[in-house]
């Protein structure tokens, strides 16, 4: 029995820069993996990798068994993986509502206008956006522009969902609640989840298994015990060693 | 055939470095703005016919005409800035392309009104210039034309590359937002750009109308060339869009003994589109101040 | 969007009212002045409604759209003069081939964004003009003349010329209940996430290479059959008449005037612009300055009303815009 997501030797350059590089992992269903590194690592390029928004240079992706390596994002959603955008991208002068029924109309489910909508609004209700659903995207605030990317990426019932710093720029209020969304999800769906996120007590806490990339390449694997204690992922990124126990002493 | 052919050559080069200078007005003001300017062949019909005023009411020399029509095309292009096309910066694509041609609906109908659509030209003749070779004669007025042509876009290469303003121009292009944070005035340093960008153009014009007789309608086939030319050339970049200007004329001039005349829009159009597709950078691209 | 049944919306009712209205106004009172100035507001609709799948609904600005009418005008003819067979087969084939070539060329070309695209449908314009005026089976520059005997398959001239006028109309009813069906449907969603965010729609799942394709496609449809009706009623077709392309632009003026995206706005502005266009070359103080009024006319839409009328009146009654469109 194969993965839900197999990545093998996975590479990609710009220029003379190798973004990403020689990277290998997997993902079992009802996963949370994570994903962390710091700036410039090529976390992001390795989503735009994974889901065909650029083609890689070298190596293979794989979705429950299939090769997607280079196929148009599209037809990757098709396949079951949706993501969201660090960079929030609302289909501004369309409802709140009009988003997420294009992320459900179009996703790995294709649903038909009507069905759709009624996912869309599960989607909305899961997100704790169902009040806003009438008002255009585009008049949502930062938090709420996250939450949409999530119900619209969510409404297509994916296998694994791809969420990049959907923390970034949120108060700590607001970052809470995204949190309690990512649990609800998991509980709700039992989508398997791939993200990015800066914040190391959050990533610790959720992740089932997380991977750190430095310079593009994969510099350690593990269970998140394994990854706070690891020595190089401590000189690189951590800084401080005693960071790592403290995180885990309040998981 | 070898003269006829070497005729036809230099022909095409003459012509070709004053569409290379209509085309720099256009590219200009695309690459500093990304704004498509609609009244482009509206503004080379204004240079044509203010030589013709200059010439006739004023009874100016037609070379020397060429200095009032750019300072009057800058002035003029810095008034239409302000007035239709600043508001629009950074609305959609749409927007630009819609105000400049606004403009031009409005310069085509005064003109129309004022000088109906029926031919004019002015005379200008420069014998003691011209070559002939074995029953080919290049007119003198050719040759001071593209030596004019050459001249003005070596003066706005000096002024882009070697003054201050043309650095905050660059930079403009280049990031309008990194532009405004080291202290630059986006707003006139655009606004002058599209002055530039129209004085050149008329200035064209005024070359143009030396060689050929015109009408109001006549520079919306010169903006058509102009098209061409800038995508040859690749967007937004002057120099190129010298070398598509004479890439062009070269086409033009050596298909002439080949294929009838009335062909070679098809083959300009053709190569256009699919330039445009395969080599959105334009295919002698210079990388100039591109986004 | 999509919960009711189109035949439930107002604005289903609002068109078929209307086409009836541009149909038997006409016909009842035998008024032939009538006629032709409606015509032109059917054909403007035509065109201002189709050009709005594109723009108003993909964001994507082709100032090519003449080149549909054009040359569906001049294959029609082809077919109803060198062919011989009568207009109603001449115009599906006009309708068919067209989209046809709009399905291969928008594969290529669509895939520039932005002004590049277009410039290049102003290219595509163009070549298409250059090649027409060169192409002998359609009469080169001096264009084509309908021989009088195609009319007689009508039953005269008379005859002909209303039911080409009649086309016509059904077709601009057609055009605006496409607009509104589009709008309506899951294919239209999919085109309104690539006019909010090509790239976003991407990652949705919107395979956006093909609807940009097929709604180029589906764009020229109308158009070219349009143009065949609308040349052969003329008897005659010249290139520059076809593929002009200041009346490309003034289909887009029109669509902003409306309100672009809308589907009554777009018909309302046509319209309008049709109007306005009549009374401007008959006044006598504006017939020299009618091409200025339009310029100022769009430089002010542009700079104060970019969303045109139907736009302004939906947001300031959101309410509207559910009911109507």
């Amino acid at each position: 029995m194969s993965a839900l997501l197999e990545v093998e030797h996975l590479g990609k350059r710009f220029g003379g820069v190798r973004a990403v590089h020689d990277v290998s992992f997997a993902i079992e269903e009802g996963q949370i993996f994570g994903l962390i590194g710091p700036n410039g690592a090529g976390k992001t390029t390795l989503f735009n990798l994974i889901n065909g928004v650029i083609k890689p240079d070298t190596g293979r992706v794989a979705l429950q068994g299939e090769a997607i390596t280079g196929m148009a994002p599209y037809s990757v959603v098709h396949r079951g993986l949706a993501r969201t955008h660090q960079i929030v991208k609302p289909l501004n002068d369309m409802t709140v509502l009009d988003n997420v029924i294009v992320g459900a109309c179009f996703g790995p489910q294709k649903l038909k206008l009507k069905e759709a909508a009624t996912a869309a609004r599960d989607s909305l209700k899961t997100v704790e956006l169902i009040d806003r659903a009438h008002v255009l995207a585009g008049t949502l605030n930062l938090a709420g522009k996250k939450r949409l990317e999530i119900a619209r990426a969510l409404a297509g019932q994916p296998r694994l969902l791809l969420l990049d710093e959907t923390l970034a720029g949120l108060n700590p209020t607001e970052a809470e609640r995204m949190i309690a969304v990512v649990r609800r999800i998991r509980e709700e769906s039992g989508v398997a989840i791939l993200m990015i996120e800066h914040l190391m007590q959050v990533i610790m806490s959720l992740s089932d298994r997380i991977m750190v990339l430095n310079f593009g390449e994969k510099l350690a694997e593990g269970t998140p015990e394994e990854i706070a204690h690891d020595e190089r992922v401590i000189e690189a990124y951590l800084g401080d060693p005693d960071l790592a126990s403290r995180l885990m002493e309040q998981k | 055939m070898i003269f006829d052919l070497t005729a036809s050559v230099i022909n095409g080069v003459l012509v070709g470095a004053i569409y290379g200078l209509a085309a720099i007005g256009l590219t200009l003001i695309f690459g500093v703005m990304n704004v498509i300017n609609l009244m482009h062949g509206a503004t080379i019909a204004l240079g044509m016919f203010s030589l013709y005023l200059l010439t006739t009411a004023v009874g100016l020399n037609p070379y020397l005409a060429i200095v009032p029509v750019l300072l009057g095309g800058f002035v003029f292009g810095v008034l239409v800035y302000w007035i239709a096309v600043h508001r629009v910066i950074g609305s959609s694509d749409l927007m630009t392309l819609l105000a400049t041609f606004a403009v031009n609906m409005i310069i085509i109908g005064v003109g129309t009104a004022v000088w109906t659509t029926s031919p004019y030209n002015v005379d200008v003749s420069v014998p003691q210039l011209a070559i002939s070779m074995h029953g080919y004669t290049i007119p003198g007025t050719q040759i001071v034309a593209a030596v004019l042509a050459v001249i003005l876009a070596t003066l706005l290469y000096g002024l882009l590359y070697h003054t201050r303003l043309g650095k905050a121009i660059r930079a403009v292009a280049n990031n309008r937002a990194a532009a405004e944070l080291m202290g630059i005035n986006t707003r006139w340093v655009l606004a002058i750009s599209f002055g530039i960008g129209i004085a050149v153009a008329a200035g064209a014009g005024v070359l143009i109308a030396t060689l050929f007789p015109f009408t109001i309608l006549s520079g919306a086939n010169y903006e058509l060339k102009s098209f061409v030319v800038v995508v040859l050339g690749g967007l937004g970049d002057p120099a190129g869009a010298m070398l598509g200007g004479i890439v062009l004329g070269l086409i033009e001039g050596v298909t002439a003994p080949f294929v009838n005349v009335s062909w070679t829009p098809v083959i300009e159009f053709t190569l256009f589109v699919i330039i445009l597709v395969l080599f959105p950078a334009g295919l002698l691209a210079f990388k100039w101040g591109r986004k | 969007m999509g919960s009711q049944v189109i035949l439930k919306r107002p604005t289903f009712w609002i068109i078929l009212l209307a086409t009836l209205a541009f149909a038997l106004v006409p016909a009842l009172t035998g008024n032939l002045e009538l006629r032709e100035n409606l015509l032109l507001g059917a054909v403007y609709i035509i065109l201002a409604s189709n050009l709005n799948l594109m723009i108003g609904y993909t964001a994507y600005v082709n100032f090519g759209n003449i080149a549909f009418f054009g040359l569906g005008g001049y294959i029609g003819l082809y077919v109803v003069n060198v062919l011989g067979w009568s207009l109603w087969p001449a115009c599906l084939i006009a309708g068919v081939v067209v989209s046809l070539l709009a399905f291969i060329l928008g594969t290529g070309i669509l895939r520039l964004r932005g002004a590049y695209f277009a410039l290049a449908t102003i290219g595509v314009n163009e070549a298409v003009k250059a090649f027409v005026t060169n192409f002998e089976p359609f009469g080169g520059a001096s264009g084509m003349y309908l021989s009088f005997s195609s009319f007689n398959a009508l039953g005269g001239a008379r005859h002909a010329l209303w039911l080409a006028y009649f086309a016509i109309v059904v077709l601009m009813g057609l055009s605006l209940w496409l607009s509104l069906a589009i709008k309506n449907s899951r294919f239209g969603l999919g085109l309104f996430a690539i006019r909010e965010d090509e790239d976003a729609a991407m990652v949705l799942g919107v395979r956006t290479p093909r609807y940009k394709s097929l709604v180029y496609a589906i764009s020229a449809f109308i158009p070219a059959v349009a143009g065949t009706l609308f040349f052969f009623k003329n008897g005659v077709i010249l290139p520059d008449q076809a593929f002009d392309l200041t009346l490309s632009i003034e289909a887009i003026v029109m669509l902003m005037l409306g309100g672009q995206g809308t589907v009554i706005g777009v018909a309302l502005g046509a319209f309008a612009y049709e109007q306005l266009r009549g009374f401007l070359l008959v006044s006598s103080t504006f017939s020299q300055f009618q091409l200025v009024v339009a310029g100022v006319l769009l430089l002010l839409i542009v700079l104060f009303l970019p969303e045109g009328f139907m736009g302004w009146v939906y947001r300031h009654l959101p309410r509207l815009r559910r009911v109507i469109e």
